[in-house]
């Protein structure tokens, strides 16, 4: 640890993304990725086309090995959508996915700020040296495994929690079906014919 | 359902059987029961056009099939009042002291398909549904074209119970009318119709149907052949939706007034009878799933799903799924494909046999705990134990990772793995490193206000580009401390967000977020600062457009905030020298700025 409580050896690598004209159509992601490389502790700093794609993944998976990085930053798009595909990434290059934090490129900018290049390009720098700046206090995690009691809940017994019942109990899972009423059936029980095919609900 | 607890692969939920007052494994739905009981009560299934006895059965193939006793129609809760089912019950199925019972059990995965209510068209006076009898809802049309209905199919009208020989269908009642608080689509209106009027067709062809319609959505499979059809039969389609609808009180028949809108005349065209197509409105008992699972809804009021197209079914809640009508309007089809899929995900994590949970669990230091407690009186979910006296300890299992905690302690024990003051404090002064005056600085909740954020850039809505966005579990996690940093590297306002009051992800974390902020609030006026330079603001996942609308009201709340002002705050809100000691360490633990 040095003074300032952050590690020491810290070896970044960031990882902007254009996703097709997505960010790039919005955001000068060739400047993103040079202010990038001049952040501290960053030792290299990529653009790709589709990060999330197997090219981008191997990009990433390459330089985890070539540069010997400990953090990752990816600068793409919400985590909401693909952290749990770079964490997967990072691990298969051998690092904690805990060490994998993202940047929010697209959502939280490029798709929100269409008629503000420059706006949404300084936007973008300053969420990558956020981005950067927590990946300097990011420790390797354990995750917790925990069992999974063997029995399913549906609630609600109309035409979708009987037909979820009955595949789960196809599969050979028990199943509790709750019903707020005195017979399954819900409102589809109360219809004459349904469409397309003008048979009975029942 | 009662009560749940736990997650993903470890809930535990209270169920309370309601009492039947007949024992279903004696009753072998003879019905002589019914036969004797001199009580008349509306009946539920035929929507009041028919009747039931106090003991019923709801309709004649429900499963189980059982009869049940409504012990609020019923005469004999005092058996000495009537008791007649008793006497005639052979099986001596019926208890009349049959009473609730809570089944506690655990569940692995749990999947949410409590389906929809029929939107109530009273409110709609100009179509008179309360004033006319001639004027009927498309569900009390499917009772009476129903041969189990109590008309036994035959199609009849109520005033005169002749059948009805012109009969004008009204779409989109509840549906695509902002008026009415109902701005959505219903989905399923313009093909129920559709399949009514084929019905008639059948049955009665020389009965003349018009639909009165603004669109017409046939576009599901065959569902276009079906239209053509029904036009083919002799339905006539008039676009445009009538204004009001009038009674001959002699006749009882009933004449709409109506712009059509491919020719911009007014018409009037009269009928023997109105079907309203009522749409649909979610279900009765959304808000109480929501609060046992912790579910949002999105703004036309059905759940709100993880992802519209990846993840359609899941709830931000793991383990928890949805199927069917209540996570938006869909056909029967629809409602069987998402049922499909939702078993499909419950059974691997079944099949699975254990599951992963996020490493964002809170870790006390021993050694730094004061043993004040505070960390465990603020925790939603009792994960923290602690004793007078005692070192609090954590429930890792039971953590959800809200960061509540970490924030309330004031001695630094707590760290919030993966959301660690160093993180997040790091992120405030790298975000602020440059030109802190044009920034608005913003710390959002991951369940609502981030994913608000996130439904703005899906529906590419355009708003300023000062904001800067920090990413915390829950709005609890955000400190007092991370605030005042904020204001210390010069912002000029500072947002605090999460999801609404009543609907935090972590049960009622966010009532600390109001008490912390209105703190803060008393802070900044005892230190000179304008108070509304800090904001509090709710924001939902489904609220893309209020986050939008949010960010430009920071921007132009930025605006008036002056160089002065902000120089201002960056001293007075410094630490005091009081606390160096504390200052010197946080310091110490300082990262260097970014960049």
């Amino acid at each position: 640890m040095s003074s300032n409580g952050k590690e020491d050896g810290l070896r970044i690598g960031v990882f902007v993304c254009d996703c097709g004209l997505n960010i790039a159509g919005t955001v000068d992601t060739a400047d993103v990725t040079e202010f990038a490389q001049t952040l501290d502790d960053v030792v290299c700093a990529v653009r790709n086309k589709y990060t999330c794609a197997d090219p981008g993944q191997n990009e990433i998976k390459h330089a985890i090995k070539e540069h010997r990085l400990n953090r990752v930053v990816v600068a793409s798009c919400t985590p909401l959508q693909h952290e749990p595909t770079f964490r997967a990434c990072v691990a298969e290059a051998g690092l904690n996915p805990y060490l994998m934090e993202m940047a929010n490129l697209r959502e939280h900018c490029s798709w929100v700020h269409p008629n503000d290049w420059t706006g949404a390009t300084a936007k973008a720098k300053d969420l990558v040296a956020s981005a950067v700046a927590r990946a300097r206090f990011l420790q390797p995690q354990e995750e917790l495994t925990v069992p999974v009691t063997q029995r399913a809940l549906v609630i609600g017994g109309g035409i979708a929690g009987m037909e979820a019942a009955l595949e789960l109990g196809a599969q050979g899972h028990q199943v509790t079906l709750v019903e707020r009423e005195a017979s399954i059936g819900g409102i589809m029980a109360q219809l004459d014919k349904t469409y397309p095919t003008m048979d009975c609900s029942i | 359902m009662d009560e749940v607890e736990g997650y993903i692969g470890n809930f535990t939920a209270k169920i309370r059987k309601k009492a039947r007052y007949v024992n279903p494994d004696l009753c072998n739905a003879c019905g002589e029961c019914a036969k004797i009981c001199p009580v008349i009560k509306p009946d539920e299934y035929q929507l009041g056009l028919g009747s039931r006895k106090a003991i019923y059965i709801p309709f004649p193939q429900a499963v189980p099939s059982v009869y049940v006793l409504n012990m609020q129609d019923c005469l004999g809760n005092a058996p000495i009042a009537c008791g007649k089912c008793y006497e005639a019950c052979e099986q001596q199925a019926i208890n009349y002291d049959d009473a609730d019972e809570i089944i506690t059990r655990q569940f692995g995965a749990v999947i949410v398909a409590i389906g929809l209510d029929v939107y109530d068209p009273t409110e709609m006076d100009e179509y008179g549904y309360t004033r006319f009898d001639n004027v009927i809802t498309s569900m009390e049309f499917e009772r009476l074209i129903c041969a189990g209905g109590p008309t036994a199919g035959h199609f009849i009208r109520p005033s005169d119970h002749q059948c009805p020989q012109r009969i004008g269908f009204i779409q989109c009642v509840g549906s695509r009318n902002p008026k009415v608080g109902r701005p959505y689509c219903s989905n399923i209106c313009c093909m129920n119709t559709i399949k009514d009027c084929l019905l008639l067709a059948d049955h009665y062809p020389d009965v003349k149907n018009t639909v009165f319609y603004q669109d017409i959505r046939a576009f599901g499979k065959s569902f276009e052949d079906m239209f053509q059809r029904s036009k083919a039969a002799g339905t006539r389609y008039v676009r445009g939706l009538p204004g009001d609808i009038e009674e001959n009180p002699d006749t009882h028949n009933l004449t709409l007034t109506v712009e059509n809108t491919t020719n911009g005349q007014i018409e009037r065209h009269e009928f023997d009878m109105v079907v309203l197509s009522v749409g649909v409105v979610p279900p009765r008992d959304r808000d109480k799933l929501s609060k046992l699972f912790t579910l949002s809804k999105t703004s036309d009021g059905f759940f709100m799903e993880s992802h519209p197209k990846l993840k359609p079914i899941d709830a931000p809640t793991r383990g928890v799924y949805f199927a069917g009508f209540c996570e938006a309007p869909k056909d029967i089809k629809d409602s069987v494909c998402q049922a499909g899929m939702a078993s499909s995900r419950v059974g691997a994590l079944l099949n699975a046999g254990k599951i992963n949970i996020e490493a964002i669990t809170c870790r006390i230091d021993p050694e730094a705990c004061t043993k004040c407690g505070v960390c465990a009186s603020v925790c939603p979910y009792g994960a923290i134990v602690w004793e007078k006296g005692q070192v609090a300890a954590v429930i890792e299992a039971a953590c959800a990772g809200c960061g509540n905690c970490g924030s309330a302690c004031q001695f630094g024990a707590i760290t919030m793995r993966h959301f660690t003051d160093d993180q997040l404090l790091a992120q405030v002064r790298a975000i602020l490193h440059e030109d802190p005056a044009d920034k608005v600085f913003v710390f959002a909740c991951n369940w609502c206000s981030y994913s608000g954020g996130d439904m703005a850039g899906i529906g590419r809505m355009e708003y300023p580009a000062s904001n800067r966005v920090v990413r915390t579990m829950c709005s609890a996690r955000v400190s007092e401390e991370m605030v005042l940093e904020a204001f210390r590297c010069g912002a000029p306002v500072v947002l605090v967000s999460g999801c609404h009051y009543a609907d935090c992800h972590y049960i009622t974390a966010n009532r600390q977020t109001v008490k912390r902020v209105q703190r803060l609030w008393d802070k900044l006026e005892k230190a000179g600062v304008r108070p509304e330079r800090l904001q509090l603001e709710w924001i939902s996942a489904a609220e893309g457009q209020k986050f939008a609308k949010v960010m430009k009201q920071m921007e132009e709340l930025r605006k008036t905030v002056t160089q002065d002002e902000i120089d201002h705050a960056m001293k007075a809100l410094a630490p005091k020298p009081k606390k160096a000691k504390t200052a010197k360490k946080q310091e110490e633990e300082a990262p260097a700025p970014a960049g």
